[in-house]
């Protein structure tokens, strides 16, 4: 994008986010990785959500 | 037999009518009274407004699904509740205005024993000048706005693929609106298109929010377990709209639109515009619009609704300053404060105050988000109060053995960030409970050992997964009910 250069000017408003490094963006699409989140966190929306009302 | 009315075939009224049908078909009555004549799964709108699917395929007509679950149908407008009936009816009733093309305009009073009002939100785009899709403005609440939305966007690549640079501005229309979650997802959709036909470099993509901190989402912000750390949803956001090279401006109310320019306030009291050339905002909600009567007609609103028409119900509504806020003054059964047989769903229900810091700037304007209440809580709202009225129905007399109160309930919000079976993506938060209660959790304000921000592949198959799932389920197909809101 445009303003992309100004992740790394100084006291931008971009300046001060984090960025994931290529370790986590390769994990991000990872599929043996992704298959397993993808269990993990259906699970724990399933919890929050059962148990969130009765 | 009982007659049990619903208003609004929203995510909240569809699900209590669903399972209002299921306990009471064939011995009691339950009545929908909807204005629209399709359900729509409001989340997959994102997607519709990025061209990556039609609004047939997040909407489908209601008539048929109502039919089969023994549901009579009204497609009609609720325009006032008299609670206490009048002169000619003893029981409560509602007047509606039909809408339908062979009854369009007709009147009718249905009366009731349970009222459940699920209207959800009045899209008021009349509160900020200029906005909205008839003006200079998009929007994604509904499909029809969501599909303007890809038409304009489409305009935009195209200039963009003949050499035109564009400036694409996202965010909420309104100094106190809410929903930023339907708008983070839309600009990470927008930039992930951008990026996918090779045109950022003619993008320049702008965040603009009446948040204090990115990442508040109107619920104060929320701390993540994230690589090691707890982590706030400030760091979160922000690092997500970096990688996808997008700038922000936060604090902002925006109060005028025109022709490819907005005017904002922060909240240092501090007048500016932005220029566009392709915008998409949020705008304010606020109720229906429904009136209410007592029995010798008098105008009895005020006590049933609060200013901005949304439905008052057991919370604690006494004003109180932001240190004094509790966990216990948010509704858990959402029975009407004044009638005991009367309930508000989903949007439909008063917050007892907001979650995010009221904050305001020297002129004296609020610029803060308003407590977000749909999707998942409208859902389980929609089916406690449901199980409720079945509950008292079948005992005979008013009972509320289940409840549900936001400080209560936990909620995952899935941010699609991109369409793609192997390179979409999506973040994936929870919160529980979804209001803080800092009595219960002192240090993070919610349990934290159920809190996630996690963005990968996973979180949209997720969603894709939730989208057909919600779908089958709406559609009243077999076994519906084994699937939770």
């Amino acid at each position: 994008m445009e303003n992309s250069e100004e992740k790394t000017v100084p006291y931008s408003n971009m300046s001060f986010a984090t960025e994931p490094t290529k370790l986590v963006r390769f994990m991000r699409v990872c599929f043996i990785i992704q298959i397993f989140n993808f269990f993990k966190l259906n699970l724990k929306v399933m919890k929050i959500v059962v148990g969130g009302h009765s | 037999m009982a007659k049990v009315v619903v208003l609004g075939a929203g995510i909240s009224g569809h699900t209590a009518v669903s399972y209002l049908s299921r306990s009471l078909r064939g011995k009691h009555e339950v009545v929908m009274v909807s204005p629209n004549s399709n359900f729509q799964w409001i989340p997959s709108n994102i997607w519709v407004g990025v061209g990556l699917m039609t609004p047939e395929q997040v909407k489908f007509a209601l008539a048929p699904v109502y039919k089969k679950l023994g549901v009579i149908y009204k497609q009609a407008l609720a325009v006032s509740i008299n609670p206490e009936g009048d002169a000619e009816h003893e029981k409560g009733f509602v007047t509606i205005k039909y809408v339908s093309e062979n009854e369009k305009g007709n009147e009718e009073k249905v009366t009731y024993d349970y009222l459940i009002n699920a209207t959800g939100p009045k899209l008021n785009f009349e509160a900020t000048e200029g906005l909205g899709p008839h003006k200079f403005t998009e929007s994604v609440c509904t499909y029809d706005h969501a599909s303007h939305s890809w038409a304009k966007l489409q305009e935009s690549l195209k200039k963009m693929e003949n050499g035109e640079k564009q400036t694409f501005l996202i965010g909420t229309g309104h100094a106190m609106a809410t929903c930023q979650g339907a708008a983070f997802e839309y600009i990470l959709n927008v930039a992930f298109e951008i990026n996918k036909r090779k045109l950022a470099h003619l993008a320049d993509l702008w965040w603009i929010t009446n948040e204090y901190e990115l990442g508040d989402f109107g619920m104060g912000g929320a701390y993540i377990k994230r690589n090691g750390y707890i982590t706030p949803t400030k760091i979160f956001t922000e690092s997500i709209l970096k990688e996808y090279g997008i700038n922000w401006i936060k604090r902002a109310g925006i109060s005028k639109v025109e022709k490819g320019k907005v005017y904002y306030e922060n909240l240092n009291g501090e007048y500016h515009t932005k220029d566009f050339d392709f915008a998409m905002l949020i705008p304010g909600f606020a109720g229906a619009g429904m009136k209410a009567f007592n029995k010798e007609n008098e105008d009895i609103s005020q006590e049933v609704f609060v200013a901005n028409g949304m439905m008052k119900v057991d919370a604690d509504y006494s004003p109180k300053k932001y240190e004094d806020w509790r966990a216990e003054d948010w509704p858990s059964t959402y029975q009407s404060v004044k009638y005991e047989n009367v309930y508000a769903a989903g949007i439909a229900f008063a917050p007892p105050h907001g979650m995010s810091k009221p904050m305001e700037s020297p002129n004296g304007t609020k610029i803060f988000p308003t407590p977000p209440r749909t999707g998942m809580p409208s859902g389980v709202i929609g089916k406690i109060v449901a199980e409720n009225i079945i509950h008292s129905i079948k005992v005979g007399k008013i009972e509320h053995p289940h409840k549900a109160s936001m400080a209560k309930m936990g909620a995952a919000c899935i941010v699609s960030a991109g369409y793609g079976v192997f390179k979409g993506q999506a973040a994936v938060m929870t919160v529980n409970p979804i209001v803080p209660d800092w009595e219960k959790y002192p240090k993070w304000g919610r349990n934290i050992k159920d809190t996630v921000g996690v963005v990968g592949l996973a979180g949209h198959w997720m969603k894709l997964f939730m989208h057909y799932m919600f779908l089958y389920k709406a559609k009243a197909k077999p076994f519906w009910w084994l699937i939770p809101e």
